[in-house]
């Protein structure tokens, strides 16, 4: 027992940090919620273009993590299990978007998916799509930026699991798409699960490469943290009704899908 | 169904040259210290590492040959590894199932042929248990099950029993020793036991650094091992030297009586349990007797394993009654004495 209690006691050098680490995470959302005007909450949330923003976040958040999926989680395979050279080089470009500003990354998407842009006035000669300050510019974006939050997640699950089952796999008859399919997908599932999770919660909050490629029109691509943002400019209460919705919409989705998946990838 | 292979694999320190025939209904042990390159070559023949050379054999059919190499989900083998491998996320009787899904067989047919091997290696009502709900003892019976259920012609067990504690390695070991038997096709086991070797094999290869040192039935590898290695592994003390008559003078020095005339090199075996140790010169007149230090001392179940140095180095078998009573302790000086005709002799 007072073993158990040594153990859990922590050493002065690291509590003072810890709890002011705590303080400083915790007290702007504290503070967001002293100041919350709940009287106005109703007719504020009833707002037009409240729901309009609200549904346009959550529809090109989910759309962005399936792209990320399809995308991603092959993508993670290959740096987790191919022995292509230039591994490096594919892992350093997958994570430069995590590093780089937003706002750069969405002057990126313009310049080449743009109407001017390399591919984009490909894309607007052969078929006449434009891109840009479209919805589908949004979910471009979004994906752009939190895709890697899923690739590196699934690519430290592949790694974490255990190869030779794959190998099993193979002496049982199973090629390697179907060792894919069937062995290896289920046995990364908690991982992908909990990289898709991260995606959409980076994709919900996504805001410069946003608001750079896809511009900010109401119904189209104005996503909830763009309407925060021009909220703040002329109505700072209606600016914290929106916030404290979209903390509300992101909050639970974490703790809904925690349980499910995200606690049993931590678990494993 | 029959296996010829004849392997040549480098991979850093390992410079692997085996090669080796396994008859229909055959149990071929290959047996070796750790880093031997056994396990590599059990790869190999899986199909998971291609040789740098050689060929592997099949029924006829060429698994690995010049310019051709089976990948490992196209050859008709089962394989039990050392930590079952179940897969942890499917039950028990689809664990048994996989292979008969990937190769074709409808959902139904392979349920009912899982089901029917789960009762052969007696683990009816386990069918719908995850594998962590299992015992290693019951994941091992159902790896073997997953193994055979396909009817491979080739079954290869990569140390099947170390994962397993003492006691239910002993029911493992009759079970697999009976599934074995009744199996048709070529069976390749690699261990570092030899018990496991010698319970479970018709034939015994003995492979050191990549190379066969030893093949010979269980019988012939226990009773004249040719290298310290096997030797040890089999409890032996093993003394090269030169016959003469009923005399071996030994490499190392010392001569040793035997009861049949020896001519040339040979090995002589004393097992430990025909070492006898005095305290004080015995009387008589025993032809073998030798000054001896005790070495190393290690308790052995009943009896205590004495290491002896001195002229002639050998190993004894002492009762645990007796070395408390003769006052034995490590650094004390013995005589051992052993009769002529304990002693096995065989050319080298």
């Amino acid at each position: 027992m007072s073993r158990a209690r040594e153990g859990a006691r922590v050493p002065a050098p690291l509590l003072v940090p810890a709890t002011v680490g705590v303080l400083f995470l915790a007290l702007p959302l504290v503070g967001l919620l002293i100041r919350t005007p709940w009287s106005q909450l109703v007719p504020q949330l009833t707002a037009p273009g409240v729901g309009q923003a609200l549904r346009l976040s959550l529809v090109s958040a989910t759309l962005a993590t399936l792209l990320s999926l399809l995308l991603g989680v092959p993508l993670a395979w290959v740096l987790a299990r191919s022995r292509a050279r230039g591994r490096a080089v594919l892992r350093a470009l997958v994570t430069v978007p995590l590093v780089l500003p937003p706002v750069v990354g969405g002057v990126a998407l313009f310049l080449v998916l743009g109407r001017q842009g390399i591919v984009g006035s490909w894309l607007d000669d052969a078929f006449g799509i434009t891109i840009p300050f479209t919805t589908t510019a949004v979910v471009i974006a979004e994906t752009f930026v939190a895709m890697p939050f899923l690739v590196i997640s699934v690519e430290g699950a592949l790694r974490a699991a255990d190869a030779r089952f794959e190998e099993v796999a193979a002496t049982l008859g199973a090629g390697r798409w179907t060792t894919f399919r069937r062995v290896t997908l289920p046995l990364v599932a908690p991982g992908i699960a909990a990289g898709a999770v991260l995606c959409w919660a980076r994709a919900l909050g996504e805001f410069g490469a946003t608001i750079t490629f896809a511009g900010n029109f109401p119904g189209t691509t104005q996503t909830m943290p763009l309407a925060v943002y021009l909220a703040l400019q002329r109505d700072p209460d209606a600016a914290i009704v929106l916030s404290v919705l979209l903390l509300v919409v992101s909050l639970g989705t974490l703790l809904l899908l925690r349980d499910r998946w995200v606690g049993r990838a931590g678990a494993a | 169904m029959s296996l010829r292979a004849s392997v040549r694999l480098r991979r850093g320190t390992l410079d692997l040259q085996l090669d080796v025939e396994v008859a229909d209904g055959e149990v071929l042990a290959v047996l070796g210290p750790n880093g031997a390159g056994k396990s590599s070559f059990l790869r190999v023949l899986a199909g998971l590492l291609p040789p740098d050379a050689g060929h592997v054999t099949v029924d006829g059919a060429a698994w690995d040959a010049d310019g051709v190499h089976l990948p490992a989900h196209r050859r008709a083998l089962g394989m039990v590894f050392q930590d079952a491998l179940l897969f942890p996320h499917l039950s028990v009787a689809d664990n048994v199932a996989f292979g008969l899904r990937t190769r074709g067989t409808g959902r139904t047919a392979a349920r009912r042929a899982a089901g029917d091997w789960l009762t052969r290696v007696g683990l009816e009502g386990m069918a719908d248990r995850r594998p962590g709900e299992l015992s290693g003892g019951q994941a091992q019976r159902a790896a073997l099950a997953r193994a055979l259920v396909g009817e491979p012609a080739l079954l290869l067990l990569d140390e099947p029993l170390s994962a397993l504690d003492a006691r239910t390695r002993l029911t493992v070991r009759a079970e697999l020793r009976r599934h074995l038997a009744d199996f048709a096709g070529s069976t390749v086991l690699v261990t570092h036991d030899p018990v496991d070797a010698m319970a479970l094999a018709d034939r015994v290869v003995v492979v050191e650094d990549g190379r066969v040192v030893q093949t010979g039935t269980p019988q012939e590898i226990a009773r004249r091992p040719r290298t310290d290695y096997v030797a040890r592994l089999v409890g032996l003390s093993l003394l090269p030297g030169t016959g003469s008559g009923t005399q071996v003078r030994l490499d190392g020095g010392g001569v040793v009586a035997v009861a049949e005339e020896a001519r040339g090199t040979v090995f002589a075996a004393v097992r430990p349990e025909s070492v006898t140790l005095y305290v004080a010169r015995p009387e008589g007149s025993p032809r073998n007797v030798w000054r001896a230090t005790i070495a190393g001392a290690t308790p052995h179940g009943g009896t205590v394993r004495c290491d002896l140095a001195g002229e002639v180095p050998l190993v004894a078998d002492v009762t645990a009654t007796a070395f408390a009573e003769l006052g034995l302790a490590v650094g004390a000086q013995v005589w051992a004495t052993v009769k002529a005709s304990e002693v096995a002799v065989y050319s080298r």
